[in-house]
């Protein structure tokens, strides 16, 4: 949290201004049980008749007045420090929120894996307003009530010694009480979240499955599995009641033991003539007064420690240091191989397995490099090398004879364009999306690469034209038509290196080999890798990688392969059956 | 409109209290402490005020008396605590006891809920209503039940008292606290707009980080991060400013009502002092003690009329909750199996539809006058484009769906004339949407078949092709898998599901697209072990890659919930039809 108050920075002011206005009402109200004990006090003499009742009533009314004035300066000072401590909060989450989002944006591929994208969005979003409510809270409330259940206690050591002992027996006491319930009930309420965790968990899983579910007959079985989940979420939610359930009524006893021995010890000091009864009345208001600041405390302290927990969690992020370094810009050597492996492997966690193990393979410019292989054989990781996305474990990557890793980032992503496995389309017109490819295309340069990406249907097709617009995550376009539409962003940017991962899997056979005729025609004469598990996309290839298991098990052309690489072979038989392989 | 919507409130609150019925002696126990429980915090300061008139001055206490107040008073303190406690415990059971029994009934509803129900409606929205809703509605009641009662009781006893005590004050009160909720309710209707505005720049915000953050990876490789963060400070600029809006104003809701309070503290100090001061005017007897009750009244009597304000939205919220999971639950149950349905043994496999006519919404016919024979240990495939009814047949093979009309029957039993546990035992069904539980490996394998041994399951998982990735996982088969099979790739799943049929080898077999996932060389490794496993068996096999399906004895080509065309793979090549076309485009380029 320490760390996070840096973004406080720019809203010192308010952050001091806040609680000090909400000492200063907490002050006012203090001042109330003073003037109502002159009131008493006063009544007392007039009965007595050591003042007239005109006296009287001329005292009481300006007391009063007194009493609504503190209340409107009591207003007036709360809304003041609630205006700045929603101000100073709103603009803390404002800069963590912008740093946190530059923060993710940084981190390489090898980062984003290991949070996960949930995990990122969460932090994003609940964490940083829990965070938003616990400073909002902590400036409003940390200085006020501990202000005035200690500023209770000291009045009530000025107006007399005894009965401030008597105040803070009671708070100790109620101190060790509220924070006692609260320490046992935490950690009985995480259970209890992670019991229902359980049930909301059973009840996901049996809608998920209920084909499976009811194939197998296991209706019963289910329910049985259910109910003994949500009997222990009940047990757990009871158990807690049970103690929280203590709050109130002890705190209740408490504060009202504290009120009678605070009448006795005042009783002893009226009869000795040291306090007045008016006194006494002020004593016992200020007993009220603290129960609900206590409460309030207490609540506050929840709040905070959920803040301080989020707090850890963004901190994490913001404490990641990028992995990928990029070091200073080498200059790309021409008459060398374009690109080249050497040696490469791939771990994607220290100590886990291999992905790829020692592959070594060049590829010139204007080459099309076809990489094919089961699931889980390394395709992706292996194309995902070349533009930097991560760091090669054991060997080196080069492009242009300089080592990936001293080409400047944007450098390098620029000459790369890069097309996903999964689809994805952003939330804006077709026009915003292709143009991530290159931000100052004309619409003549994008219609050309939606021409050779063979998309130029799916834009016809839609009334807006490049105009359409494109919903979250390009909802409202099939699989198909996304493929197609990210093909022809990665060509908006004329890469030198063009990456296609697996990304004619929804096209159709024909579609397909229209795009494959398609990108021999560009005039810009990249250098294409194409990721296939379909041999029928790469057979073309000027040079075709077989990979198996992270090794590279065969590496030429299509024939040289069938002939004689074993996993190609199989691979090939598997899609066009033993008579194909020998045509 | 508004009418109609009260209507089904209280059809919703009856069926709250129908569902109470069970724990009545306990809600009027815990009603009964509620009401003592008022009572004592009530009477404590009555008596502290008592005690306090006992103080004058110096030499003039009273301390016998005041002893006796303490006693009663300590006395009253302790039976009220008591009973509060008691009270919250009563309520704490009976809530959670009552959410207990909601929460079972739904679960039970949704184990017999139509698959049509569960298709038509999004997962989350289910389990929301299933766990966020119901724990909503617990929040309520449990919050109705401690605190609306009791709130309720403390205001009419307070304003009954201090008419009691000195009507002056208690007129003065009586006027000036409505203005409290009056200032509560201003706020809260001018905020709500504010809270709009924020909730929806928040949404957006939302929406563009789960975009952006979700797709991280597209969003650098076109090096696009300059541009997204100056949009995101530009919805995050307009979201600063909502929010500052809406927390400010929501934030002066507890000033002013204070404020409130504070005008009507000092209308009783003042009220109060003049009727002292003025005995002779009125004809109440009234004390300074009286006076520091009253005080402290005012005090309580402003606490509850705050809280049943908040109660009473969290109860119209649970009211709200309440109802979409009594919605679920009286959701109709699929058509219960007849009552002389047949226990339908191990079959040998005919399985025949007649005249099939079906749709998933009346407005728009799927499949009409379908017929389809199949002879036990025939091998079936179905293929066609997609949408084009295959996964509907498989639907109602199952009788996941019942047909409008026509029948289809196994082994000359019209299936909705059997039990559709025996039905769906004859069944081995594995489809392209893997699905495992949470558990071991071996939990997932042995589902169809409990009591299977180990050489059984490692016997299956070797034909599954799935032993040797299952031995390579850390426990082997007793490695726990998370929810939907946790890191586990798609083909790994789909091989598990293989082997749960390789396990428990029922009669006919379904496999829907069951191979999809798992690359072309494992695939044909699995489909040797199909063929052995389909020899004797009615086998229904839908799948995209017609190489797989080459074999089969019978080939329906469906399109628009039509069989178009069917016949051996031979048969329909020569036809030179749907199916030749559809063959041959897998090898064009």
């Amino acid at each position: 949290m320490k760390d996070l108050l840096r973004y406080l920075k720019n809203y010192k002011l308010y952050s001091v201004l806040a609680p000090l206005f909400k000492l200063l009402e907490a002050a006012f109200e203090l001042i109330i049980p003073l003037v109502v004990a002159a009131i008493v006090d006063r009544i007392t003499a007039v009965e007595e008749g050591t003042f007239t009742q005109g006296d009287g009533t001329t005292f009481v009314i300006w007391m009063c007045l007194i009493l609504v004035g503190l209340g409107i300066i009591g207003l007036i000072s709360a809304v003041s420090a609630q205006y700045f401590a929603a101000k100073a909060a709103v603009g803390f989450s404002k800069e963590l929120r912008s740093d946190l989002f530059g923060k993710m944006q940084s981190l390489s591929y090898s980062e984003i894996d290991g949070l996960g994208t949930s995990a990122m969005i969460t932090r994003m979003t609940s964490d940083v307003n829990q965070i938003q409510t616990g400073v909002n809270l902590v400036l409003r409330l940390f200085m006020r009530s501990p202000f005035i259940v200690f500023g209770a206690m000291i009045m009530a050591f000025v107006l007399s010694a005894a009965a401030g002992g008597v105040f803070a027996l009671t708070i100790a006491v109620l101190f060790v009480v509220v924070f006692g319930i609260m320490l046992i009930t935490i950690p009985m309420y995480k259970k209890t979240q992670g019991n229902l965790d359980k049930v909301t968990k059973a009840t996901r899983e049996t809608l998920v499955g209920s084909r499976v579910v009811r194939a197998f007959c296991k209706e019963e079985d289910e329910i049985k599995g259910y109910d003994s989940r949500n009997a222990v979420l009940t047990a757990s939610q009871k158990g807690v009641g049970k103690i929280s359930a203590l709050m109130n009524p002890l705190t209740y006893a408490i504060i009202n033991a504290g009120i009678i021995l605070l009448i006795y010890v005042g009783a002893l000091k009226v009869d000795s003539g040291s306090l007045t009864q008016g006194e006494v009345i002020a004593l016992y208001n200020y007993m009220s007064q603290i129960l609900i600041e206590l409460i309030k405390l207490a609540n506050l302290i929840i709040t905070v420690t959920k803040c301080f927990a989020s707090a850890g969690r963004v901190n994490e992020i913001l404490n990641m240091n990028p992995s990928l370094v990029h070091t200073a810009v080498a200059e790309i050597v021409e008459n060398m191989p374009f690109i080249s492996f050497n040696n490469v492997s791939m771990k994607y966690n220290k100590g886990g397995m291999e992905a790829l193990s020692g592959i070594s393979f060049t590829a010139e410019k204007g080459q099309t490099i076809g990489i094919i292989g089961g699931t889980g054989s390394g395709k992706t990781t292996l194309v995902n090398l070349i533009p930097h996305f991560y760091d090669a474990s054991e060997g080196e990557v080069f492009i242009g004879g300089q080592n990936v890793n001293s080409l400047g980032d944007e450098k390098l992503r620029e000459m790369c364009g890069v097309v996903p496995q999964r689809a994805v389309l952003f939330k804006g017109t077709i026009r915003d999306n292709l143009r991530w490819g290159n931000e100052d295309a004309s619409d003549d340069e994008i219609m050309q690469a939606v021409n050779y990406a063979c998309a130029s249907d799916v834009v016809q097709s839609k009334p807006d034209g490049l105009d359409e617009a494109v919903e979250q995550g390009g909802k409202n376009f099939s699989g198909g038509q996304r493929q197609r539409l990210t093909i022809a962003r990665a060509l908006v940017r004329k890469p030198e290196i063009l990456i296609l991962d697996d990304s004619a899997s929804a096209l159709d056979y024909a579609t397909d080999a229209r795009l494959r005729n398609n990108l021999r025609l560009l005039d810009y004469n990249p250098t294409v890798f194409i990721v296939s598990q379909r041999t029928s996309s790469i057979h073309h290839a000027d040079k075709i990688l077989v990979l198996d298991g992270g090794k590279l098990v065969g590496c030429g052309k299509h024939d040289e392969l069938l002939d004689s690489c074993q996993v190609y072979r199989e691979i090939y038989e598997s899609q066009y059956g033993k008579e194909g392989a020998k045509a | 409109m508004k009418k109609a919507n009260s209507g089904s409130q209280m059809r919703i609150i009856k069926r709250v209290i129908k569902q109470l019925k069970r724990y009545i002696p306990a809600v009027c126990l815990s009603i009964f402490l509620a009401l003592l429980t008022v009572v004592g915090n009530l009477a404590a300061p009555i008596l502290f005020g008592n005690a306090i008139d006992l103080i004058v001055d110096a030499g003039k206490v009273d301390f016998t008396c005041i002893f006796y107040y303490f006693i009663l008073c300590g006395a009253i303190v302790v039976a009220t605590s008591l009973a509060q406690w008691l009270m919250n415990v009563i309520n704490n059971h009976v809530v959670y006891s009552v959410v207990k029994d909601v929460r079972e009934e739904a679960f039970i509803r949704l184990q017999k809920l139509p698959l049509k129900y569960i298709d038509g409606h999004s997962y989350g929205d289910i389990v929301s209503r299933c766990v966020a809703d119901v724990d909503q509605f617990a929040d309520g009641l449990l919050m109705g039940f401690t605190q609306l009662f009791t709130g309720v009781l403390t205001i009419l006893g307070t304003l009954v008292l201090m008419f009691m005590f000195n009507w002056i004050i208690a007129l003065a009160v009586f006027v000036i606290t409505p203005l409290s909720l009056f200032v509560a309710k201003f706020i809260a209707s001018r905020t709500y707009s504010m809270f709009k505005k924020t909730t929806a720049l928040r949404g957006e915000q939302t929406g563009f980080i789960e975009e952006m953050i979700g797709n991280l990876k597209v969003v650098q490789a076109f090096g696009r991060e300059d541009e997204n963060q100056q949009k995101f400070d530009g919805i995050n600029e307009e979201l600063t400013k909502a929010s500052l809006a809406s927390t400010f104003y929501s934030s002066l809701t507890n000033p002013c009502t204070r404020f409130v309070n504070a005008v009507v503290y000092a209308a009783v100090a003042l009220s109060g002092a003049l009727t002292l001061i003025y005995p002779s005017v009125l004809p109440v007897s009234f004390s300074v003690g009286k006076l520091t009750t009253l005080l402290s009244y005012s005090n309580q009597y402003t606490k509850p009329f705050n809280e049943i304000s908040g109660v009473l939205t969290e109860l119209q919220n649970a009211i709200a909750c309440a109802g979409r999971i009594y919605e679920l639950i009286d959701e109709p149950c699929e058509v219960p199996d007849a009552a002389d349905a047949v226990e339908l043994g191990t079959v040998s496999g005919d399985v025949a539809f007649l005249d099939v006519e079906f749709c998933y919404e009346p407005e728009k016919p799927l499949i009409k006058g379908l017929n389809i024979s199949a002879k036990a240990g025939q091998r079936i495939a179905i293929v066609g484009p997609t949408g084009c009814g295959k996964t509907t047949l498989i639907n109602l093979l199952m009788r996941f769906y019942d047909p409008v009309s026509g029948e289809i029957t196994v082994d000359g039993n019209e299936i909705k004339g059997v039990t559709r546990h025996s039905l769906r035992k004859n069944y081995g069904m594995v489809l392209q949407d893997t699905w495992l539980k949470s558990g071991t490996i071996r939990d997932n394998i042995v589902i169809g078949k409990p009591d299977a041994t180990d050489e059984e399951v490692i016997a299956a998982a070797k034909a599954a092709y799935s032993h040797n990735f299952i031995m390579q996982l850390a426990d082997g088969y007793n490695t726990v898998i998370g929810e939907d099979g946790g890191s586990l790739s798609q083909g790994q799943k789909q091989l598990l599901c293989i082997t749960r049929i390789m396990l428990c080898l029922p009669p006919m077999l379904i496999l829907d697209e069951a191979t999809s996932s798992i690359d072309t060389r494992t695939e044909m490794k699995i489909q040797s072990a199909f063929s052995k496993l389909m020899q004797g068996r009615t086998s229904f096999i839908v799948a995209h890659r017609l190489s797989t399906i080459k074999e089969a004895d019978l080939i329906l080509v469906m399109n628009n919930g039509n069989i178009i065309e069917q016949g051996t793979h031979d048969e329909l090549m020569q036809a030179n039809g749907f199916y030749n076309r559809l063959y041959n485009s897998q090898f064009a380029g």
